[in-house]
């Protein structure tokens, strides 16, 4: 909206007297943002839904974007940026940081905004006051609960942690060594920084989930005031398709008729800075042509084909064989079947995909949020039609990723603008364009049977799975691949078949979400071992404990397992169990059906990294001559924290305090690859490098000293002290420049050992697994169907906690996006393209969660740790689904369960 | 008129409504998600500012509540006992956020089958009342709300604010909500009661239920059984098939239509046997 000749307006910002000449009807969001003024004010939604933009206005919270810049004339408006004072975090603050209540720290803003109106009047909230206030704050990352205890505890002085001393720092509760600009406002996500003069980009989208499109006459919309550049895929320079596995890569940064599904890009209009972003009538004319939306439809012969090259629009298929399933099954004492079905579900990051890019000098720099930087570099320069040097990604805070943003979305568009134009652009997708266009958890349709004999020992497993991948590939490939790996849960399966197909339809493209496949199929299988577990007359937990893998026992790919930590996390659960079961009863008895109460378990595990393919991480250390420690870390920190735990683990192998580092990157141009943020890999993957990289410095250091082993390493003033009984000094500024520009540095890379699968998925596909089991106790409320989550317990073996704070806060917000896929998350084109239709968990919706974490070390991870990022969410929907049907007796095959759907399986149940 | 106005007397206000119609904006939680724009477009009355049209006061009649006051407001004000079905209705409007600014009469004004304030409103009996340049009138809720997304309302015309007679206020009530999340929710369905209760027995009822039919209503029926029972035999006296039979709701993504039925059901029987003990007898 034009703020020419606009009437001037004046409130207060944070104490500070104000004045605008803005356009009054505009969103005060936008005008905070767009001027500068707070940019730590963020938008997840435009629509009240996120409560990311929380302001204070006149001491009550309202959100921004709701909020008319002319109504505040004359108030005092308080921000993020207002909570700090004299530069001193306040209580609130600390409090966030001590308790890790900020991961991605996208909602920070709003959470701490929120929570200081309800500080101002109750000093010491209950827990029920600080959900009561928070209520309206969505986070996608935390699971909430160290956000109230965050708030609750924010009364104290902070007082600061002792640092750990040099060599102890795996292992500490550190706060997040990124945490302070979260807590501030000054973190900048992809949305928060642009060049002055940046044109403005709006992608044209299909309406349709597959049309033919022609367009107008687009010179005349070009010509039109404000409109500086309209771009479509005709202007493509190089290649016009993408795909983060470059086999099946196939998805075009801007669609040539047809699109294939509702929201693809097929247009991209660049506005000049302060024009209106107006799109209507931008000359295009559709016709829509029947789409496929089933993917067993889709597989029909007659169906028509989303991709010529892949009959059946099948576009891959994984696949598992040991044993002879069959006739194992047959001969079971007891055996169980099912089908059960999943629906899209979205990531739901409260950051929607924003970034800009410019030129510099010959080089397209490109500033996003994004999980996989070179990977972005890579493709975009493919389809730039440029040599990936010129080509420079530079990750912004991530405000959220969880899978999806490891896939292209405004990289391309955002270089295709500059390289056209020679102009800096920016673009921000708004809620709606995230959800149409960015990739889902796949949808799932799963059979399977599994057979155990008299004793509980599990005989075999069937399993057939159809996974829709949507309209084009993305990481259908993986799903189809990790699927048949993971089916049987960490349970000894002597005879198994898997198959699961990625079939394309016109839906929304799925690609990675936490876990990529294997959630779902959980869910098949352990709603299955509670059937059997009933059938062959044992405990639930007692038959997970009979059939759990140990060290020695090959799984169904063939591998033979060492350091398997499952049995102790089903363990650690018995004593919660019992305790529980017996608490299930007495209320059942003592409440004459008022509500139901039960209990479930479920497991998981997860193999960290890329299945049976490469997937090394490179970590840089070096030590300038002024005697500063420098760490270049290219994994992206998408909230999990890999930028304090590489830096733990560094700091450990290296022998120097964490509070020594500065970190560079990530940075394509400064910072080698550490791959990409998916796979649960880079605590185990660049933790390797980083140990590895660690370790070959101080050997260096350590020769150069002529000093032991157990020497004892300090900075001071330029210089590394060396102790070993003796004192030794190296004077940094002495040494020579190395190649790297240091005068000490080390570089080492880490990849895996995994060995191929064959035609029956037969090999070793990953080197490390992580394991876990949760318990969850919950209500049934049996007129309404509704449930009511009362207690989780969640044991997890991570091999070494690196960071115990930062390991519950995975475990919490997987849990979360859990109870989300369990309870209420349902995805649907056209119905759900917002958060008010599509539910997540606020934070009334996650009840207290106790971490047990299992340190069983892994020969093979840095100081024994494994992955733990994914594993949180497997077990969560199933334990829940597993307690319902406990309470109740409602079996539920769909997701999610909603309450009419719980109240029509109890009534199937008979109840 | 400019773009924007902020008026803070009523004659200014409805003399700008009766010149150029501006689009009325209150607190704006319904009309911002309206539209992805970085702002609104076309000439804005923002009606936050005028007096009168904030707060709650008590009249010869009942109470008067202006039809700018906010949700916060509401779940504030320490009401009669009559008044806490539309509290209980207040907290539940959207998070703090949303109540802060969210007005009672845009609840109204924007019609939403889902619209918490409507069902507690009912049950009060509330008569709204609209103003013009030329004239004021009042009307029963009722008949206001014509429709989804549909009032009464005439061009030219501001709510002011809402009646609730003294009678009603002095029985009990509550309400109760039922959605798929604990915040931030659009209600699956929703239920307020009130009753009248003398001499141990209920002399008047008002059931009034939302979410479950193009407008919320109440269910006259089911009301009239309820005459003569004890406040303890009240629950039972609900009979699910004349509930059922009274609304007309749809399937949506939130539910299906014969579950939402039955919830309505559910909720008005927990809803009389939860009333609070005070209130006439
Ligand atoms: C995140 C979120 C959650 C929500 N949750 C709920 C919920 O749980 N329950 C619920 O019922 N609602 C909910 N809402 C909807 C909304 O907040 C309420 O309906 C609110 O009461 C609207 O009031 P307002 O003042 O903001 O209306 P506005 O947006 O200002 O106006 C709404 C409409 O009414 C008209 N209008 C406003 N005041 C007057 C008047 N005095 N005279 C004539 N016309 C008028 C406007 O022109 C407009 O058409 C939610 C909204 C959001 C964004
Ligand atoms: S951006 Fe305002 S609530 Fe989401
Ligand atoms: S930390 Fe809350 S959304 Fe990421």
């Amino acid at each position: 909206m034009k703020d020419a000749a606009a009437p001037s307006l004046a409130f207060t910002l944070n104490g500070q007297p104000v004045s605008f000449d803005a356009d009054p009807r505009r969103r005060l969001s936008d005008l905070l943002r767009e001027s500068g003024a707070s940019r730590g004010t963020k938008v997840g939604c435009d629509a009240g839904d996120c409560g990311a933009c929380t302001v204070l206005v006149d001491g009550a919270p309202v959100c921004a974007c709701l909020t008319a810049c002319g109504q505040v004339e004359g108030a005092e408006v308080l921000t993020v940026e207002g909570l700090a004072e004299a530069g001193r975090l306040s209580r609130l603050q600390s409090a966030f940081l001590r308790h890790g209540a900020a991961q991605c720290g996208i909602c920070t803003p709003g959470m701490l905004v929120a929570a200081s109106a309800l500080l101002a009047d109750v000093p010491r909230p209950s827990e029920a006051q600080a959900q009561a206030a928070l209520g309206g704050v969505l986070c996608r990352c935390t699971g909430y609960r160290k956000i109230i205890a965050a708030v609750c505890d924010a009364w104290r002085e902070d007082v600061a942690d002792p640092a750990p001393e040099p060599g102890a720092a795996v292992g500490a509760r550190l706060r997040r060594l990124d945490g302070p600009d979260k807590v501030t406002g000054a973190e900048r996500f992809g949305a928060d920084d642009w060049p002055e003069s940046a044109l403005l980009l709006k992608a044209v989208r299909s309406p349709h989930p597959h049309a033919r499109f022609r367009f107008g006459d687009l010179a005349e919309f070009a010509s039109r005031p404000g409109v500086a550049v309209v771009l479509t895929a005709a202007d493509v320079p190089g290649r016009n398709r993408f795909g983060v596995i470059p086999p099946f890569a196939d998805q075009p940064a801007l669609a040539e008729s047809p699109a294939r599904f509702r929201g693809e890009a097929v247009a991209l209009v660049g506005f000049e800075p302060g024009a209106d972003p107006d799109l209507t009538g931008f000359p295009i004319s559709w016709e829509a042509l029947p789409d496929l939306s089933d993917p067993v439809a889709a597989q029909a012969e007659d169906a028509p084909l989303l991709h010529h090259d892949r009959p059946g629009n099948r576009m891959i298929r994984g696949y598992t064989r040991r044993g002879d399933a069959r006739a194992a099954l047959a001969d079971s004492a007891f055996s169980v079947e099912g089908c059960f079905e999943t629906p899209f579900i979205e990531h739901a990051y409260i950051e929607p995909e924003a970034g800009s890019a410019w030129l510099d000098g010959d080089t397209l720099v490109i500033r996003a949020c994004t999980q996989a930087p070179v990977m972005d570099r890579d493709d975009c320069a493919l389809v730039l039609g440029l040599p990936p040097e010129r080509v420079r990604i530079l990750p912004t805070g991530v405000g959220g990723g969880f899978g999806s943003k490891l896939d292209l979305s405004v990289q391309p568009l955002l270089g295709l603008a500059v390289l056209k134009t020679g102009r800096p652009v920016r673009m921000v997708y708004s809620r709606r364009e995230s959800l149409q266009a960015s990739t889902k958890r796949h949808p799932s349709r799963i059979t399977a049977r599994i057979g155990c004999d008299a004793e509980g020992h599990v005989t075999a497993m069937q399993f057939h799975g159809i996974f829709d991948t949507g309209a084009y590939a993305s990481w259908g490939p993986t799903v189809a691949n990790r699927v048949p790996v993971h089916a049987s849960g960490p349970y000894r399966t002597p005879n198994i078949e898997v198959e699961a197909w990625a079939v394309h339809t016109n839906g929304p493209v799925a690609g990675a979400f936490r876990g990529f496949g294997v959630p779902q199929a959980a869910i098949a299988q352990e709603l299955l071992y509670d059937r059997l577990a009933d059938a062959a007359g044992l405990d639930r937990l007692e038959f997970r404990l009979r059939n759990a893998f140990r060290d020695g026992d090959t799984t169904g790919s063939g591998q033979v397992l060492a350091a398997t930590g499952i049995h102790d996390c089903l363990s650690a659960l018995r004593e919660p169990w019992t305790k529980a079961l017996a608490d299930a009863a007495r209320a059942n008895a003592a409440d004459g059906g008022a509500a139901l109460r039960g209990v479930g378990v479920a497991s998981c595990w997860y193999g960290c990294g890329n299945t049976a393919l490469p997937n090394p991480s490179t970590i840089r250390v070096g030590l300038t001559a002024a005697g500063e420690l420098v760490l270049h870390q290219g994994a992206t920190d998408i909230g999990q924290g890999a930028n304090t735990v590489i830096t733990q683990i560094c700091a450990d192998a290296l022998g120097l305090p964490v509070s020594d580092f500065r970190r560079i990157g990530p940075d394509t141009a400064r910072t080698p690859d550490a791959g990409k943020t998916s796979a649960s890999r880079q605590t185990y993957v660049t933790g390797r490098a980083a140990a590895a990289a660690g370790a070959a410095l101080r050997r260096e250091v350590l020769r150069l000293a002529n000093a032991g082993d157990g020497a004892r390493l300090r900075l001071e003033d330029g210089a590394l002290i060396v102790e070993d009984g003796a004192v030794r000094r190296i004077e940094l500024a002495a040494l020579p420049e190395d190649a790297r520009g240091y005068a000490l540095s080390a570089e080492e890379s880490y990849d895996p050992p995994t060995q191929p699968l064959d035609a029956d998925g037969q090999g070793v596909p990953y080197a490390v697994y992580g394991y876990g089991a949760q318990m969850v106790e919950l209500e049934v409320d049996p007129a309404l169907g509704k449930v009511r989550l009362l207690n989780i317990v969640a044991a997890h073996d991570l091999g070494r906690a690196i960071n115990p704070l930062l390991a519950e806060g995975q475990i919490e917000g997987g849990i979360a996006q859990g109870i989300g896929l369990a309870m209420m998350e349902e995805y649907r084109p056209g119905r759900t393209e917002n958060l008010h239709d599509y539910l997540i968990p606020t934070i009334g919706d996650v009840p207290p969660v106790r971490s047990i974490l299992i340190e069983k070390p892994d020969p093979e991870g840095p100081f024994g740790a494994r992955g733990l990022g994914e594993h949180v969410l497997i077990p969560t929907a199933p334990a829940i689904l597993n307690a319902i049907r406990h309470a109740s007796g409602a079996e539920l095959t769909r997701l999610p369960a909603l309450p009419h759907r719980v109240l029509a399986a109890l009534r199937r149940a008979g109840k | 008129m400019l773009d924007f106005s902020r008026p803070t007397a009523l004659p200014e206000a409805l003399a700008l409504l009766a010149e150029h119609r501006p689009l009325i904006l209150a607190g704006g939680t319904d009309l911002f998600p309206a539209t992805e724009r970085a702002g609104l477009s076309g000439r804005v009355l923002s009606i936050d500012r005028i007096a009168g049209l904030c707060g709650i006061t008590e009249t010869d009649a009942g109470l008067r509540i202006g039809a700018a006051t906010p949700w916060a407001e509401i779940a504030r004000h320490p009401g009669p006992p009559g008044w806490a079905a539309l509290a209980e209705a207040a907290v539940e409007v959207g998070g703090r956020q949303i109540q802060s600014r969210g007005t009672i009469g845009g609840n109204l004004c924007n019609a939403s089958p889902a619209a918490d304030g409507v069902p507690p409103l009912l049950a009060l009996e509330a008569e709204v009342e609209l103003a013009s340049a030329q004239a004021t009138r009042r009307l029963p809720l009722a008949e206001f709300l014509t429709g989804p997304r549909r009032t009464a309302l005439q061009p030219g015309e501001l709510m002011t604010a809402i009646h609730l007679p003294a009678d009603a206020l002095r029985d009990r009530s509550r309400f109760l909500k039922l959605g798929a999340r604990s915040h931030l929710v659009i209600s699956i369905a929703m239920v307020a009661v009130r009753v009248r209760v003398g001499a141990g027995r209920i002399a008047e009822a008002a059931l009034a239920v939302g979410a479950c039919g193009p407008v919320a209503a109440r269910l006259p029926e089911v009301e009239a059984a309820l005459i003569g029972a004890s406040p303890a035999e009240a629950p039972d006296r609900i009979d699910p098939a004349t509930v059922a039979a009274a609304l007309a709701p749809l399937d949506d993504i939130r539910a299906t239509a014969a579950y939402r039925g039955d919830a309505a059901a559910v909720l008005l029987r927990r809803a009389l046997a939860d009333l609070p003990d005070e209130g006439t007898t």
